[in-house]
């Protein structure tokens, strides 16, 4: 009988197991796939020129600039209103007052808008309603929209971290709040909110649908002189040409090539925010 | 009297951390025997190693043995039927989130006991026995956390009997709880032990003196005297241990 | 103490922001959607034939949802079991050191960019899905649950793994202490106790699955009519959407049916995360009883 149950035990624990094995396996692929078909076009100048022959051949020096250009602005908008927020929900307002309450079902939902949805938000108000066009400001402030959820969390949680003792002995000392915030809260905080800001990076970099009506544009042979140009952008390009191209055979190395640099700017964004909150995480002496 | 646990020279490390030292120390059968010592002591660590619970922590080290009716409990039984033969009731009431009914089947049915009516008659027995019956009876479907701290800890008693334990093991069962749920735990330790041996960690040395008929005295992980109760109590041998009964530390 | 009150004000407004915007998105798609949803009527919602082009054109929204549904179903199917299984495993029985290190690599899984999944799936696995099931196109329902499902896994594990480790040990001493094992424990004892987590999970996964776009335009295969089985080539609403937006005129009534379409997705994500949120509230009451 026990004999039994123990068995019954190592039988599901492989079960289990495997469960793990093929996300593995399929993580493992994906990874694969990407390395080894992107890595064959990739060198010196696939990074550092433009597209040419009709996107046959050439680079996509415009596609990393743009995507650069657009996360930029994104970061620079969400990441001062996110963290505002994040202190003003946190320091300032009472736990259970209804604007606290509102304020976080309202972050939820938004972080919860399909990214089409966005998009289209997008192409509403900034592109036609604002006529800022198709560009670099519309995209920007699309995808800050759209971070502004992943910012605010972060920070908060990073927020609420901070032992209630810190802000209590700054207090006792007749610092007001907002020196007390400044000087006590948030430098202990901060670890913890860029965290969540350079994971925000890393998802805005690899955003497709809400760029592609405001600020994405398939081909354009110059780089952007102004922040109310279109822009080429990586995750763009690679739809685009998988999509849209008129060479296949000549097209599709470069996506994959296109695919393996957004793969390696996305990760290593994400590697960089896992080991810096893990090495914050082992500092903390409190 | 017959010895059912025999603890041998033993020793329990987490880590780098020394907590057990060398303890000796002998539970008779149908006996309550008190643990007592300051927080700290490693009197809780001491009795989760006689059901192996400390298993679970990462990192453990343990030298010596336990015997269980003559045999080691980790050469020669299974974890799984060393639980079933020693029970245990824990510091805080954790019944689980299920019926009165099925906190106590659970034993029954994870050993693959599956007559309804031995099950029946098995929960109320050991309700009985954990003198919960008569407030419970007519609501027996009823969720456990709707029971109060007392009650609930009873639950986890009837629970902890319902496997047919030989030995349980309680974990300081009444930190917990107030004084009058506190006396009705205590009048039904007195009641089992007619049946089952029984050890039990405390803090509180009113109650070791209430109930048990062997106190051994703990201090930062160094069994520091044994004996019957009353010596313990009245004429400890070793100074610290007067200390301590004295308050004048602890 | 002036400028405390400044600030403190400030920040207020500063608070607003998601707020705002969360109903400007409702009232934007809400404006724009409108003239069309008047014009189409019911028939938008009931009507079969998606022919936004044609002459007249006709907007019948019936297998653009239809197609939504299948593949959601599809990838919850695929995800659900596989998410829920590796959450156990995860939180369950694996030692903490792995573990350490294993959850950020699910972490990993979520962030990697949907139109390299899109791509993936294209070129990887549509020829499979193609060659397995003998059928003249891999970009179909099926090839699209599959990345979908891949997509959504990581959400499924991690909210589910946080349910599990939000079990009080309690619960798992007591039924290890009356001689259960490990895998008993697990599913009688933990798994009910985090159920609500579990089903906040999948509801969320869906949410997810549902709303994901550049897989399902790569992937799907874009055809837009009703499918009768998830080996047909589909054209789910997002991929509608992001297809099609292009080559519109601004404020035509195609232009204002992909609003209307939108409309109806973002009606539909609130209510699923307004569900999940339900959901995972009533778990973290249940601990909070003791």
């Amino acid at each position: 009988m026990k004999r039994n149950r123990l068995l019954i035990q190592k039988l599901w624990f492989s079960v289990l197991g495997l469960s793990g094995l093929i996300i593995a396996i399929i993580l493992f692929a994906l990874v694969f796939f990407v390395t080894t078909r992107g890595f064959r076009v990739i060198n010196w100048e696939f990074l550092t020129a433009a597209p040419k022959d009709g996107m046959t051949a050439g680079g996509i020096f415009p596609a990393i600039v743009g995507t650069f250009y657009l996360t930029l602005l994104a970061i620079a908008a969400a990441l001062p209103v996110g963290v505002i927020t994040a202190i003003y929900l946190n320091e300032y307002a009472d736990r259970d007052s209804r604007l606290v309450q509102v304020s976080r079902k309202a972050v939820n939902a938004l972080a919860g808008i399909p990214s089409v949805v966005f998009g289209l938000f997008g192409l509403a108000l900034f592109v036609n309603f604002l006529h800022f066009g198709v560009s670099i400001l519309s995209g920007g402030l699309t995808l800050a929209i759209m971070i502004l959820p992943v910012i605010i969390r972060s920070s908060e949680e990073a927020l609420s971290a901070v032992p209630f003792s810190f802000r209590e002995a700054s207090l006792a000392l007749g610092a007001s709040k907002w020196y007390t915030i400044r000087r006590a809260v948030l430098p202990t905080a901060l670890p913890g909110i860029f965290t969540g800001a350079i994971l925000g990076i890393g998802r805005v970099a690899g955003e497709t649908a809400p760029i592609m009506f405001t600020a994405a544009t398939f081909f354009t042979g110059r780089l952007p002189s102004s922040i109310r140009d279109e822009v080429m952008a990586l995750p763009y390009h690679i739809y685009g040409l998988m999509t849209e191209g008129t060479h296949p055979e000549q097209q599709a190395p470069i996506a994959y090539g296109t695919a393996l640099v957004l793969l390696v700017l996305v990760l290593g964004i994400d590697l960089i925010a896992i080991i810096w909150r893990y090495r914050s995480r082992k500092m903390k002496k409190w | 009297m017959k010895k059912i646990i025999e603890v041998k020279n033993l020793n329990l490390w987490f880590g780098e951390k020394h907590i057990l030292k060398n303890i000796s120390l002998d539970f008779e059968s149908n006996e309550i025997s008190a643990i007592i010592g300051p927080s700290g002591c490693g009197k809780s660590t001491l009795i989760r190693t006689l059901n192996r619970m400390n298993d679970l922590i990462p990192e453990t080290r343990i030298t010596g043995g336990v015997l269980l009716d003559g045999q080691d409990i980790r050469q020669e039984h299974d974890v799984v039927t060393l639980r079933t033969k020693v029970g245990m009731v824990f510091q805080r009431p954790n019944p689980f989130p299920k019926s009165i009914f099925e906190n106590v089947a659970y034993g029954l049915r994870v050993q693959g006991i599956s007559n309804r009516r031995e099950i029946a008659d098995r929960v109320e027995n050991t309700l009985k026995a954990a003198a919960l019956w008569d407030e419970v009876k007519g609501n027996l479907n009823q969720n456990a956390f709707q029971l109060s701290g007392g009650q609930q800890q009873r639950l986890c008693i009837a629970r902890a009997l319902a496997v047919k334990p030989e030995v349980i093991l309680f974990d300081e069962p009444c930190s917990a709880l107030d004084p009058i749920s506190t006396a009705r735990i205590e009048e039904l330790l007195l009641k089992l032990k007619i049946s089952y041996t029984i050890i039990i960690v405390t803090h509180n040395m009113q109650q070791a003196a209430r109930v048990a008929d062997k106190t051994a005295f703990l201090l930062m992980g160094e069994m520091i005297e044994v004996g019957a109760t009353s010596q313990i109590f009245k004429q400890p041998k070793d100074k610290r241990t007067e200390d301590y009964i004295t308050g004048r530390f602890g | 103490m002036q400028t405390e009150n400044i600030i403190r004000r400030a920040f207020f407004l500063v608070t607003l922001t998601s707020i705002v915007f969360l109903f400007g998105i409702l009232v934007t798609l809400l404006l724009n959607a409108l003239p069309a949803l008047q014009k189409i009527g019911v028939g938008f919602f009931a009507t079969t034939n998606w022919y936004p082009t044609a002459e007249p054109a006709q907007f019948g929204a019936i297998p653009l949802i239809a197609a939504s549904l299948w593949i959601t179903a599809g990838a919850l199917l695929f995800s659900v079991p596989l998410g829920v299984i590796f959450s156990l495993f995860l939180s369950e029985v694996l030692p903490e050191r792995i573990k350490t290190f294993l959850k950020p690599t699910v972490e990993v899984l979520a962030n990697i960019p949907s139109v390299v999944y899109g791509l993936f799936g294209m070129v990887f696995l549509a020829p499979l899905v193609m060659r397995f099931f003998r059928l003249p196109v891999g970009l179909n329902g099926l090839t699209a649950s599959i990345v979908l499902g891949i997509m959504a896994l990581p959400t499924i594990t991690s909210v589910c793994e946080d349910s599990l480790n939000a079990v009080p040990r309690t619960y798992r001493e007591a039924s290890l202490a009356l001689g259960a094992t490990k895998w008993e424990t697990m599913i009688h004892v933990t798994l009910p106790a985090a159920a609500s987590g579990v089903s906040a999970a999948v509801v969320l996964g869906l949410g997810r699955a549902i709303g994901e776009t550049m897989t399902v335009l790569m992937v799907a295969g874009g055809a837009a009519v009703i499918p009768r089985s998830l080996l047909q080539p589909m054209r789910p609403i997002t991929a509608t959407i992001a297809a099609e937006m292009g080559e519109t005129a601004v404020n035509s009534l195609h232009y204002q049916s992909l609003f209307a379409l939108a409309l109806f997705l973002l009606i539909i994500t609130l209510l699923i995360n307004q569900m999940a949120d339900t959901v995972a509230a009533r778990s973290r009451r249940r601990f909070k009883i003791q």
